[in-house]
């Protein structure tokens, strides 16, 4: 069976759905939010679509896609470079050792899951930031952070799911 | 994975040609940026003026008092600015160069445990350069580390990065102002007899070139085991337009005559 120009302009777009929506979780990352004391824990959003559809299609979340996705966080949040890309790509790697486990357990388990992932993420940005500043940091907003982003996992996954099944069921 | 650590090196290398690729890259994202920053903002605003409209009454009562007093220091500052005026002509002083103006909106304030950093609507086509001075309203906020054609990026005082030389109005104790990603900022090379109350004025001192005398930074916060804290005047979480300034500092990195190198 051949598909017309137009099913593989379809089926590519809807291909391209989660690469689309976690760049979007990044621009909405950078989005100025007055409210003091926010931007040192401001979730980090990005974290749970790698985790999401590393789980789910690993075929469109590729590792490579996560180190771009990575690479253009770096970029645009004027960082050291090179430091959300590992973050990304670690994520990744980790799902796709367990990814059976996460793949067959609840939510509450993908949940759980995701929340020792976060807490290595914190641990690896940490180290990562004293070592390229050279100093001792405080581990504490690195730890909050993960902890509202934990916090934040349900509602994300949720719009998740819906892009998933709106885009790349059936 | 080898990669993003090849990438920190490579960052911490060539720094010049990351800058400018990472000043392409917010260009091209620039217009988004503000597109979704906007509805945000206007968000904010709705909240804001809610709570406002509660203290209305008040904020009307403590408004008149202090457009009373402002009132007064207007006066004084007229009479000084005259007699400054008149003296300078006596001297015969070279007056200072004039400053620049350029407002930008804030559209990009990346949510990080470890950055301080803003990116607003001004770039090099609007006069922007690197190492101009941001200020908000009462104070500074950052200077100018990146600039793209539309876009520039500031570095918030608070950043671990930024390094400011300051000096304390009424004791004119010279220090450095460093940030920690806290809220609060610290004084490093103070002498440790120096006699510091909480309270004090911190302003530029214009060492290093980069910013002009007497700009106002914060106040001091506190004096402790933990050091000098300085709060910043601006509170950096809110600001929605600043101003980047370029004071025409003969010799600085600023200065047009450097540019064609």
């Amino acid at each position: 069976m051949t598909l017309t120009i137009w099913q593989r302009l379809d089926k590519t777009g809807r291909n391209l759905a989660p690469f689309a929506v976690t760049v979007m979780l990044v621009l909405i990352g950078l989005v100025p939010v007055p409210m003091p004391g926010y931007a040192p824990v401001a979730p980090y959003l990005t974290a749970i679509a790698i985790y999401y559809w590393a789980i789910h299609r690993p075929d469109l979340m590729r590792p490579g896609t996560s180190f771009l996705i990575g690479l253009l966080q770096d970029l645009l949040t004027g960082g050291p470079l090179g430091v959300n890309a590992l973050l990304l790509v670690m994520v990744h790697w980790t799902v796709m050792t367990q990814r059976r486990v996460l793949q067959a357990s609840t939510f509450t388990m993908m949940w759980l899951g995701f929340a020792l992932v976060m807490l290595g993420v914190a641990c690896v940005q940490w180290l990562a930031f004293m070592a390229l500043n050279a100093t001792v940091l405080p581990f504490n907003p690195a730890l909050f952070q993960a902890l509202l982003t934990m916090a934040c996992f349900p509602a994300v996954a949720w719009l998740l799911i819906r892009v998933h099944r709106a885009f790349l069921q059936g | 994975m080898l990669a993003s650590i090849a990438l920190m090196m490579v960052g911490k290398i060539d720094a010049l040609s990351v800058d400018n690729a990472r000043a392409r890259v917010t260009d091209a994202f620039a217009p988004i940026l503000d597109a979704i920053s906007r509805p945000a903002a206007t968000a904010a605003h709705v909240v804001e003026s809610a709570v406002e409209v509660q203290n209305a009454f008040e904020e009307n009562q403590r408004l008149k008092a202090e457009n009373a007093r402002l009132l007064q220091w207007k006066q004084a500052a007229l009479r000084l600015e005259a007699e400054n005026i008149s003296l300078r002509s006596l001297l015969k002083a070279t007056p200072e160069p004039t400053s620049t103006y350029i407002t930008a909106r804030v559209i990009a304030a990346p949510g990080s445990s470890f950055l301080r950093t803003l990116v607003v609507t001004a770039g090099r086509r609007d006069g922007v350069r690197k190492g101009q001075a941001a200020i908000a309203g009462a104070g500074l906020v950052g200077r100018v580390v990146e600039v793209g054609e539309w876009s520039a990026r500031i570095l918030l005082l608070t950043d671990i990065n930024a390094r400011i030389p300051v000096v304390l109005e009424r004791s004119r104790q010279r220090a450095v102002m460093a940030g920690d990603n806290s809220d609060q900022t610290k004084l490093l090379y103070l002498p440790p007899d120096a006699a510091i109350q909480a309270g004090e004025r911190v302003v530029t001192s214009g060492h290093g070139g980069q910013f002009p005398p007497g700009l106002p930074v914060g106040v001091v916060a506190s004096v402790g085991e933990r050091g000098v804290r300085v709060q910043p005047n601006v509170d950096l979480a809110r600001v929605e337009h600043l101003q980047l300034v370029d004071f025409n500092l003969p010799g600085t990195e600023t200065d047009p005559s450097h540019e064609s190198k």
